[in-house]
């Protein structure tokens, strides 16, 4: 059989093929970074399918590739510090001006902005539904409903713990029972929520392209505090001298730009757009 | 100082050995001469392979031990050899590189050919060596043993685990690298072979060496005690094994 | 039961149909361990020879800590090596964050002790059998482990699949130092990790079978090669 046909020669032939083979991977790892940026931004962003389309346009109108590594709001800005990407994407308005303040960032710029949403069970116990963020929280915190959190330093976290602080509730970990941290993703905090019929305050993007929804539907959504602002901000090269700063800046020129902030606007989800591009003109 | 005859090439005085609270080797006192055929006989557990490793140098001892050329090369064939899973030929030439590291590659892989030629496994060249008989096996030992050119050749229960037909083969070799000069220190539990291969005999028992003689003196009768009943024990069915 | 069903089909779809992505998904996966395999096999192979025979002080400490090394979480690992190779740490100057190298690094690191500790086994067995007799004929100490490895090329072979397999199954390390990039630094583990973050479960589950179809194919190659050669080749001619 296959055995009988491999013998001594036909054996060693076999081994040279593939060990040759092997080496023809080595140039993808020495793959030209040449006109490559690396951007820091959000699991949320990435996961909401915008780069995807956002992406190509801009590699296309100048031939620079954009490699996104999508972390937590923490980490990103984290990477910002530590010099270990070009540009960040982000939407933690606070923590992005401590950055610039901290003298890690050129400058910081609006770009465009999202929304959240609660969802929870159809059924919604706590009565939550409406339009009014502060209200809904307070009412989950009063029946003290599940309520899953990412946990993760997040522009999403952050947003989240404003939120409870203007409802009343300062830290809801100690408040109530039903609060649960999970630490993780957009995604996975809405697949925990999912199983355990929960209240997720979630971005809208991450919820249209989101195919686990169980029982969870939208309960809250419209009230303008719920808006999500996305900053773009160009890593300081003072700081990090090795960073690619005309590249990165030419990222930021475009998606500031007409071109960009219309690709941005054409982005939708099962025809909703996701995104509003808000550049300061 | 010792008086070391010209052809003597080791000397044991009251050498002993000892694995842990064990005695394998009582007070040894020997010595190997050139062209010496010892069989070392003696029951299982009288310290025939101690002895065999105290005389190769493998083994700690006290006591003493002299080397007429102490840089000289040994050889030991073991009762089961290890080979390496490699072929018949590369075994050789491991072999004859790990004795003789500094020596031209040319010269040792010529001296390979011969020791192949010399105990007739020519053929089996490139077999893998595990997958070749007993026999095979040992003669292959032998081939590893005879290349180098050892001074001594050790043989530790060289036959005891083959076929009669196999057993002659080994046995034939033998006797002809011992009609070539070679020196070969054996155990065996086989009279018979000792008989017919050694010029001299050693008996062990306990540890201890009681008896050491050529060996017709050593095969004669009347020899004493336990020696004795070793002798007749075996007689009846080794002397023509 | 439904999702299990759905991703079955869904594999066996990716795989007939092998979607331009996936292959080359799955050929990152298996370059970046399969390099890191190599990388640790040299050095892991010799300390591993090495530690079976040598003598010295703390000995025991350092196989203690070696099989410590062995319960290493990737990551840990990962982070370790994400702090090594930042800009801000001291190899930062290198410049392969984020890219196939630092996960390449990530993974030697990994299967390091793997290597070492079986290889380490698999010596010390190997010359409880043979030592004696290796030593009689002339070799050194060294010499004799390095000859046992030799020898003992198989259970080589298998140790080489099991840190293979540790480098391919793992998640924590390549995430944490490729960044898990679109196209450069995504491999399958960190696939099936964003697409279960995504809500994705039948289709992380498939690739999951997926990468587990690749390996099995992978083990039978080898299974075929060891077939043609050892004690049973000369049968089977």
């Amino acid at each position: 059989m296959v055995a009988r046909w491999l013998n001594q020669e036909r054996r060693r032939a076999v081994l040279v093929i593939v060990w040759v083979a092997s080496l023809a991977w080595a140039p993808t790892f020495v793959l030209a970074q040449e006109r490559s940026i690396t951007m820091a931004s959000t699991t949320s962003t990435e996961q909401s399918g915008l780069f995807a389309h956002l992406l190509p346009a801009f590699k296309q109108a100048t031939g620079i590739d954009v490699r996104v590594v999508a972390v937590g709001t923490g980490q990103a800005l984290d990477m910002g510090r530590r010099g270990d990407a070009d540009i960040l994407f982000v939407h933690d308005t606070q923590a992005e001006e401590k950055l610039i303040a901290e003298g890690f960032g050129i400058k910081r710029t609006d770009v465009m902005y999202n929304d959240f949403i609660i969802v929870g069970p159809q059924g919604d116990p706590a009565g939550a539904k409406g339009k009014d963020v502060v209200a809904a929280l307070a009412k989950i915190a009063e029946k003290s409903s599940p309520f899953i959190s990412r946990g993760d330093k997040s522009g999403t976290h952050a947003a989240e713990l404003r939120y409870w602080k203007t409802a009343g509730v300062d830290a809801p970990a100690t408040k109530f029972t039903g609060y649960k941290e999970c630490g993780c993703g957009m995604g996975q905090a809405l697949n925990v929520g999912s199983q355990s019929d929960a209240y997720v305050l979630t971005d809208r993007g991450t919820w249209l392209s989101f195919k686990n929804r169980g029982n969870l539907v939208i309960l809250v959504e419209g009230d303008k505090r719920l808006f999500n602002q996305y900053g773009v901000i160009v890593v300081n090269p003072a700081k990090h001298p090795h960073v690619k700063v005309q590249l990165a800046q030419t990222f930021a020129n475009w998606v500031l730009s007409p071109a960009g902030q219309q690709t941005i606007a054409s982005y939708k989800v099962g025809g909703e757009q996701l995104f509003f591009p808000n550049a300061p003109r | 100082m010792t008086v070391l005859a010209p052809s003597t090439l080791i000397v044991l005085r009251e050498a002993s050995v000892a694995y842990g609270a064990v005695q394998a080797v009582r007070a040894a006192t020997m010595r190997v001469s050139q062209g010496d055929f010892i069989a070392v006989v003696g029951a299982n557990g009288s310290g025939k392979t101690s002895l065999l490793r105290l005389l190769h140098g493998v083994v700690a001892y006290t006591g003493s031990r002299e080397m007429l050329r102490p840089s000289g090369v040994q050889a030991m064939v073991f009762q089961r050899p290890f080979l390496l899973r490699l072929s018949v030929w590369n075994n050789l030439r491991i072999a004859l590189w790990l004795a003789h590291p500094d020596t031209a590659t040319a010269l040792r892989d010529e001296r390979a050919e011969q020791a192949l030629r010399r105990v007739g496994l020519g053929a089996l060249r490139d077999r893998p060596a595990r997958s070749l008989s007993g026999g095979e096996q040992q003669r292959l030992a032998l081939a590893r043993g005879w290349a180098v050119r050892p001074d001594i050749l050790f043989l530790d229960e060289p036959t005891a685990s083959l076929d009669p037909s196999a057993k002659k083969d080994v046995e034939a070799l033998l006797a002809d690298f011992a009609a070539d000069g070679m020196t070969l220190v054996m155990s065996t539990h086989n009279l018979g072979q000792a008989k017919r291969l050694a010029t001299r005999v050693i008996y062990m028992d306990d540890g201890r060496i009681d008896i050491d003689l050529p060996t017709s003196d050593f095969f004669a009768s009347g020899t004493p005690g336990r020696a004795g009943l070793f002798l007749k024990g075996e007689l009846s069915w080794s002397l023509d094994g | 039961m439904s999702a299990v069903t759905e991703s079955f089909s869904t594999a066996f779809r990716l795989i007939v149909h092998a979607d331009p992505a996936l292959v080359r998904t799955v050929a990152l996966s298996l370059a970046v361990s399969g390099s890191a395999c190599l990388c640790a096999a040299g050095f892991g192979l010799a300390s591993g020879a090495w530690l079976a025979v040598a003598r010295f002080p703390g000995r025991r400490i350092v196989l203690l800590v070696l099989d410590t090394l062995l319960a290493l979480p990737s990551v840990v690992v990962g982070l370790a090596v994400y702090l090594m190779l930042s800009r801000s740490g001291p190899l930062g100057s290198w410049g392969i964050l984020f890219t196939p190298a630092a996960m390449v690094v990530a993974q030697t690191i990994l299967v390091l002790p793997i290597i070492t500790a079986l290889a380490r086994q698999v010596v010390a067995d190997a010359l409880r059998d043979g030592g004696d007799q290796l030593r009689s004929m002339g070799a050194g100490v060294l010499a004799s482990a390095l000859l046992m490895l030799l020898h003992e090329r198989w259970a080589v072979a298998t140790v080489m699949l099991i840190a293979f397999g540790r480098a391919v199954a793992e998640v924590g390390a390549v995430m944490i130092v490729g960044g898990n990039i679109d196209g450069v630094t995504r491999v399958m583990t960190t696939t099936i990790a964003l697409e279960t973050s995504k809500g994705d479960l039948p289709l992380a589950l498939a690739l999951g079978l997926v990468l587990l179809v690749v390996v099995a194919l992978l083990n039978v190659v080898i299974a075929l090669f060891r077939r043609t050669s050892g004690p049973l080749a000369a049968e089977l001619r």
